[in-house]
């Protein structure tokens, strides 16, 4: 990984470490169900216990989630969501909680704003990285070059299915930290972690990653012990989703509470 | 990024030995990093296998005895009868099994599917062709197979689902986003995220990440190939145009590619220009000229400020994708081939007048491609470069791509002539 730049991502995974925990990361997309209750419920999650926030850009392909984040982009774009309303989301949330705030983002969004000027107003939002599900690092040129002007982290994805030489490729191209993905599918609450998960950090870390988070299917509690004696982070989507749709901002704050509980290696 | 000029691009080199992963700046492998192993398997296996005399002898012997190749070139002498001077000829490839060129490819990546063990295809379909076309496949060979199709999309073509299923394939009906084309793709992608260990996901048109432009442009070279012998034989001489439909753009590459390098054969890739361009009615994304990326390729796109994909219109189902191939893209800015939009209405016109005045019924899709031979044709003699006193070694040849046949949508067709009564109108929507 790219050590040199400072990496917010990183001081926070460090920090939860540090106090013993494994590190919190939650999913919620932008807009969703209105800009400003997308923004209470990112307050919501940073305020009881993510450490960072991933904020989903609604897009109308988005070929690596599940039926409920596809409903819930789907509705935000309905509504009116604009890419740009992402800086003024990303502003707040960094103003009112402590946690680092993410942007995961189909690369057609970025690309179409243009590379330089999207990193530009998002570093100037508080921004901390960008998640890429459909950006490997081989069509990466113009993202290296504006994440190093504007200190950016670079989240990529490693996958159970990715031979050596490709996790290799992914962690020495990430700054922050390295996403793994638990199984092969979408995104989208599952009864268990796939055992495939453990293997696919361990090979993470074997390639010099210092900080491998898993994602994709992690809804409860017992997921987030289970992640956090291998992992060094756990990301929870879908399950936050769900609760925003089903019961307001408010209960998003209620559903971290409860994930974190698993976050604590006391 | 800003839309280069048509042919602004310089390429000097020879345009037959383009190989992918890029064609000048589109194309490329814009992926989730889970399918990046399963592309490099079909790439390895598909490099591999078209240098096998074993790989080669199997195809050609399932294109002469299963699909029915070589298909016809055809002369139209009464559809061209308004323009003295101008041969137009159609390539036949309405005449292969299963109806349409999309076979070509099918059979191909099927081949390719069983050398790497899988034991399930899924595909992506529009109006059904290239769903009938992997179902065949799929019968033939004993695989598995999944086609995905937008809602809206199965119940216009109710009847190619039912042909579907008979031939022992499960049709999903995707009931997100749009409900056409582009959604069904995006659902057979998260179809093969989860199941790529068994399943080979058959794309049927030359977009997508590569390897699949040159993939699926291998396996329709055939097109191209046949048609230009038979233009020495039948007219002793190159055409001077050849002209194809775009939509996702398999066909055309396909004609074009066995011209690329003679240089006085001019290429056409009509566009479907819906209810106009200027409408926003359309699937004509070069006429747009918006560069992004979708379904893993860099391309012209139909797509909103935000990059947001906009909803593709034809009266062609199988034009009706908001993208087109990353070689089509590159062979626009660097000249080499010429795009134009044809609207529903043109196109529909050349429909009926093939049909009467040859007996053939084309595919919506192709006629779009006719529409364009008969505007060039006009132009030409216009331009007062043939009359009726051009010796017919002089005459000017166009061969146009006859991709598929009319069959299916003949109550499409009805519809639009007035044809049937207005309460059974709902049969062609």
């Amino acid at each position: 990984m790219t050590e040199s730049i400072r990496s917010l991502t990183a001081e926070k995974i460090e920090q939860a470490r540090a106090e013993g925990r494994t590190a919190f990361i939650g999913y919620l997309p932008a807009g969703y169900p209105t800009i400003d209750d997308s923004i209470e419920a990112a307050v919501q999650l940073g305020n009881n216990g993510a450490d960072i926030i991933e904020i989903g850009l609604p897009y109308s392909d988005p070929v690596m989630d599940g039926e409920v984040i596809q409903k819930a982009t789907a509705e935000a774009l309905q509504n009116g969501f604009r890419v740009a309303d992402v800086f003024h989301i990303v502003k707040e949330v960094t103003s009112r909680t402590d946690a680092a705030v993410v942007i995961m983002t189909y690369w057609n969004l970025v690309d179409r704003m243009g590379v330089d000027e999207f990193s530009r107003r998002f570093a100037e939002a508080g921004g901390a990285g960008l998640v890429t599900p459909d950006l490997v690092p081989e069509e990466a040129g113009e993202w290296f070059e504006a994440s190093d002007k504007y200190e950016l982290d670079r989240i990529f994805l490693t996958a159970p299915s990715s031979p050596d030489e490709r996790v290799k490729l992914t962690v020495d191209s990430s700054r922050g930290f390295v996403y793994a993905v638990s199984v092969m599918g979408i995104t989208g609450a599952r009864g268990e972690v796939s055992n495939a998960a453990e293997r696919v950090v361990r090979r993470a870390h074997d390639a010099g990653a210092p900080r491998v988070c898993v994602g994709l299917g992690i809804s409860e509690p017992h997921h987030v012990v289970e992640i956090g004696s291998y992992a060094d982070g756990a990301i929870v989507g879908t399950a936050l989703v769900s609760a925003l749709r089903d019961n307001g901002p408010q209960a998003v704050g209620e559903i971290t509470r409860n994930l974190v509980t698993g976050a604590s290696k006391n | 990024m800003e839309r280069p000029a048509p042919g602004s691009y310089e390429h000097d080199g020879d345009f037959q030995q383009l190989e992918g992963p890029y064609f000048g700046r589109y194309g490329g492998q814009w992926m989730p990093e889970s399918l990046m192993a399963a592309l490099q398997e079909v790439e390895e296996t598909f490099r591999k296998a078209i240098k096998d005399p074993e790989f080669i002898a199997e195809l050609n012997d399932l294109n002469t005895n299963y699909i029915n190749r070589p298909s016809l070139l055809t002369e139209a002498p009464r559809f061209a009868q308004d323009h003295p001077g101008v041969r137009i000829f159609l390539k036949r490839e309405d005449l292969n099994h299963t109806g349409s060129h999309k076979i070509n490819n099918v059979i191909g990546q099927a081949l390719l599917a069983k050398r790497m063990g899988k034991t399930r295809l899924i595909a992506e379909t529009g109006a059904g062709q290239h769903g009938v076309a992997t179902a065949t496949a799929a019968a033939l060979f004993g695989l598995e197979c999944t086609v995905y199709m937008g809602e809206a999309d199965t119940k216009r073509q109710a009847l190619n689902v039912a042909r579907m299923e008979m031939l022992g394939a499960e049709v999903k009906a995707v009931t997100i986003g749009a409900r056409t084309l582009k959604d069904a793709i995006n659902e057979a992608l998260r179809d093969w995220v989860a199941s790529v260990d068994t399943t080979h996901y058959l794309l049927g048109t030359v977009t997508g990440p590569a390897p699949f432009p040159e993939m699926v442009r291998y396996f329709h070279q055939v097109i191209g190939d046949e048609a230009r012998e038979q233009s020495l034989e039948q007219t002793g001489k190159l055409p001077d145009a050849v002209i194809a439909c775009v939509g996702g753009g398999s066909n055309a590459i396909g004609l074009f590619h066995g011209f690329l390098d003679d240089k006085n054969v001019q290429l056409y890739g009509m566009e479907a220009g819906g209810a106009g361009v200027e409408t926003g009615k359309h699937a004509a994304p070069i006429a747009l000229g918006r560069v992004g990326v979708l379904h893993g390729a860099r391309t012209y796109l139909m797509q909103d400020e935000d990059g947001q994909t906009i909803d593709s219109h034809s009266i062609s189902a199988g034009l009706d994708y908001p993208g087109v191939g990353p070689q089509h893209a590159f062979l626009h800015d660097t000249g080499r081939a010429i795009y134009q939009p044809v609207s529903d209405s043109e196109a529909m016109d050349a429909f009926k007048l093939l049909t009467r005045s040859e007996g053939i019924m084309p595919a919506i899709e192709s006629s779009h491609a006719l529409a364009g031979a008969l505007r060039l044709a006009a132009k030409w003699v216009a331009d007062g470069v043939v009359d009726e006193t051009t010796p017919q070694d002089e005459q000017k040849v166009i061969i146009v791509n006859l991709s598929g046949r009319g069959d299916k949508d003949v109550s499409t067709a009805a519809t639009w002539f007035g044809m049937v009564p207005e309460d059974h109108a709902e049969a062609g929507e």
